[in-house]
């Protein structure tokens, strides 16, 4: 605590006060009448910067955009009732992608909680599931010690969401506030256990065939350098999840890209081969191992995650260890023998020689991969690359030359259309010298369009990509490849002007099925700062190959061919 | 098959868990939305304050199942959990309250 002259001020203002002390600069929300004398409080704040959002659940990918490209703790704000129900989806991605959010929602006031007073629900009981924790606030004075501590919550351990509701009259309330609280920080997790270290050491000095499997926790914990550093000194080939993209350079020469239902055919089939799998805050997500009982069927595991959870869930680790991952690969490295494992990389380089990913049309910019190459060419590795999600999202996984963490922004583990153009919008304003640009579809752009408003408000630098098929990609290639050819509901009968549209919210706008020449239309939309939507159409019959059926081994691939 | 008392068919097919936590109204609903949320029963329910009452502890009859050491994981992440305890299902516990269940 502090020292400070008593002061008198109400629920609503000692929050405020408690977001500015805990460093927020900037927050997004959507007022309504139960969070309206937070929203005034607000208001005469002279530190902290509000981004009106047009949905809440817009409002919630953009406070996750924040929280993505800056690691840090970001915030958003909801009324009550749809407000809050709103923001319910924002919030279950956050906690899938372990993403540091502090949602705070107004309530009722407590004494007609329970009668459905009107914009009444129960929103604690709604984000219990969801949130990594939640808080009903039942008192003005219980701000004190609630607000701190949810931000040392997300933060701390594996972060997560989150929420803090707060009734009207717990916010309207004046008290005197004698000192105020330290802000709430990250806390410190137990040092790894120094023997299990010691064995991971000897069990990758013994390995013939290792791979290292990069997860999200490696990019959360800030420990991409180390995972690299390791990976060079015992030359251990490295797949990546789609959240731990960035974590290696893309073409570093022992880097195997992403794994899993859309991985490349070389790195499943490397997996296939090895005998000692060091899984990294990675917690073998059935996308990434197909059917488990034939994941890296040969190997020993390590596995290294600061969420004691993880250990054991999916995949029994012959050596687990619970930890920062930056600190245990820090303490790893010194024990691990350099190696060049001649034999097993240049194993690796034959399966890349024999079983490359397919990219179809790559030099074609009116293709999908040609597309994607045309817009990284524009791009330096500043660049930020948000995604919505559906073949969009894979291809740009695919193809992209992701070069660095925290460069990647998609919704892994929830999957959620939308995500794409508030976290751009979001990673824009955290970052406003950056280029964002968000891939994204004709099914993704719709289910938040209206943030291209926001967008405009904000003169955010972010260029749009609509990938434009005039289907629901992802369900379209499902229902083609094992339902029959039956298409039904995946093909969009009516199909907006998403040119005219993106104008008509208040961005510039480009098509490049217009333009004479699509690279160059590229060039000059990149080169104007602020919004640009730039439309795209391609073929609604490309796949995303190579695919591991759900539920198959993920060497059973269908498309591997190049 | 030889027979087997209720006890110890209880031994071999269920557990007791017991867990420390803070005494609040939504301590409860975190605890037993992890086990719901995986199709997976509880039994029995026993929760008393401890001490000044701003700690509970909560007992928790649960069937045998490969899942268990996952499911006191996830109860043990709980911000609101300080310790959780797996004991046999012959437990006083719950024997003890067999006179208040009969049919």
């Amino acid at each position: 605590m502090s020292d400070t002259p008593n002061e008198t001020l109400t629920g609503a203002q000692i929050t405020v006060r408690l977001l500015e002390r805990q460093g927020v600069r900037l927050l997004t929300g959507y007022p309504g009448g139960a969070i309206l004398p937070i929203y005034d409080a607000l208001g005469q704040s002279t530190a902290i910067r509000h981004v009106l959002a047009r949905h809440e659940q817009g409002a919630g990918f953009i406070a996750q955009g924040m929280a993505r490209v800056s690691g840090e703790v970001a915030v958003c704000m909801a009324s009550s009732g749809p407000g809050a129900t709103n923001l319910l989806t924002a919030i279950a991605d956050a906690k899938l992608d372990s993403i540091p959010l502090v949602a705070i929602t107004g309530q009722v006031p407590k004494a007609m909680i329970g009668t459905d007073a009107f914009q009444e629900v129960d929103t604690y009981g709604l984000s219990v599931p969801i949130t990594k924790h939640n808080f009903l606030v039942s008192s003005t004075e219980e701000l004190l010690d609630v607000i701190p501590r949810a931000f040392a919550i997300a933060a701390s351990g594996r972060p997560g969401p989150v929420l803090i509701d707060i009734p009207k009259d717990v916010q309207s309330r004046a008290i005197e506030v004698a000192a105020w609280p330290e802000p709430g920080r990250r806390k410190l997790p137990a040092a790894a256990d120094g023997m299990a270290l010691a064995e991971a050491a000897s069990l990758i000095a013994a390995a013939k065939r290792p791979l290292l499997y990069l997860g999200g926790g490696v990019i959360h914990a800030g420990a991409s350098e180390l995972a690299l550093e390791l990976a060079e000194k015992s030359t251990l080939p490295t797949v990546m999840t789609l959240m731990a993209l960035g974590a290696m350079p893309v073409d570093h020469p022992l880097s195997l890209g992403m794994l899993g239902m859309h991985g490349a055919p070389y790195t499943n089939l490397a997996l296939d081969e090895c005998d000692l799998l060091i899984a990294v805050g990675a917690r073998f997500d059935d996308r990434a191992t197909g059917k488990v009982a034939a994941f890296c069927p040969q190997a020993k595991i390590i596995h290294i995650d600061i969420d004691a959870a993880e250990l054991d869930k999916i995949k029994t680790a012959h050596v687990g260890i619970v930890a920062d991952v930056g600190e245990a690969l820090s303490r790893l490295l010194p024990l691990v023998p350099a190696n060049p494992r001649a034999e097993w990389n240049a194993r690796i380089d034959a399966l890349k020689a024999e079983h490359p990913q397919p990219l179809p049309g790559v030099h074609d910019p009116r293709s999908h991969f040609g597309l994607i190459q045309a817009v990284a060419a524009c791009l330096d590795d500043d660049a930020i690359v948000a995604t919505d999600v559906g073949q969009h999202q894979m291809w740009v996984a695919q193809a992209y030359p992701l070069r660095r963490p925290r460069q990647w922004l998609t919704s892994g583990g929830l999957g959620t259309m939308g995500f794409g153009v508030p976290a751009a919008i979001g990673a824009a304003l955290a970052a406003p010298e950056r280029t964002v640009v968000c891939f994204t579809g004709d099914g993704s752009i719709l289910m938040n369009i209206q943030e291209l408003v926001t967008a405009a408000e904000q003169r955010a630098n972010v260029k749009i990509v609509l990938m434009n098929n005039a289907v629901l990609g992802l369900v379209h290639q499902q229902q083609t490849l094992f339902y029959g050819q039956r298409l039904f509901a995946s093909e969009f009968q009516a199909m907006p002007d998403f040119v005219a549209a993106a104008r008509a919210l208040g961005i510039a706008a480009v098509d490049l099925d217009q333009a004479a020449n699509p690279c160059a239309a590229l060039a000059d939309a990149f080169a104007r700062p602020g919004p640009c939507l730039i439309h795209a159409g391609i073929d609604a019959e490309q796949k995303v190959y190579p695919m591991v059926p759900p539920g198959a081994a993920n060497r059973d691939m269908i498309g591997a061919q190049a | 098959m030889n027979a087997v008392s209720r006890n110890e068919n209880q031994a071999l097919s269920r557990a007791v868990l017991e867990i420390d936590v803070a005494n609040h109204p939504g301590v409860m609903s975190h605890v037993v939305g992890l086990f719901s949320r995986r199709a997976y029963n509880v039994e029995g329910i026993l929760c008393l304050p401890v001490g000044d009452g701003r700690q509970s502890r909560i007992w928790l009859l649960v069937n045998e199942d490969q899942r268990l050491p996952q499911m006191i994981r996830q109860v043990e992440k709980l911000e609101d959990v300080s310790a959780v305890r797996r004991h046999h299902a012959d437990h006083a516990v719950f024997t003890d309250l067999e006179a208040f269940f009969q049919a």
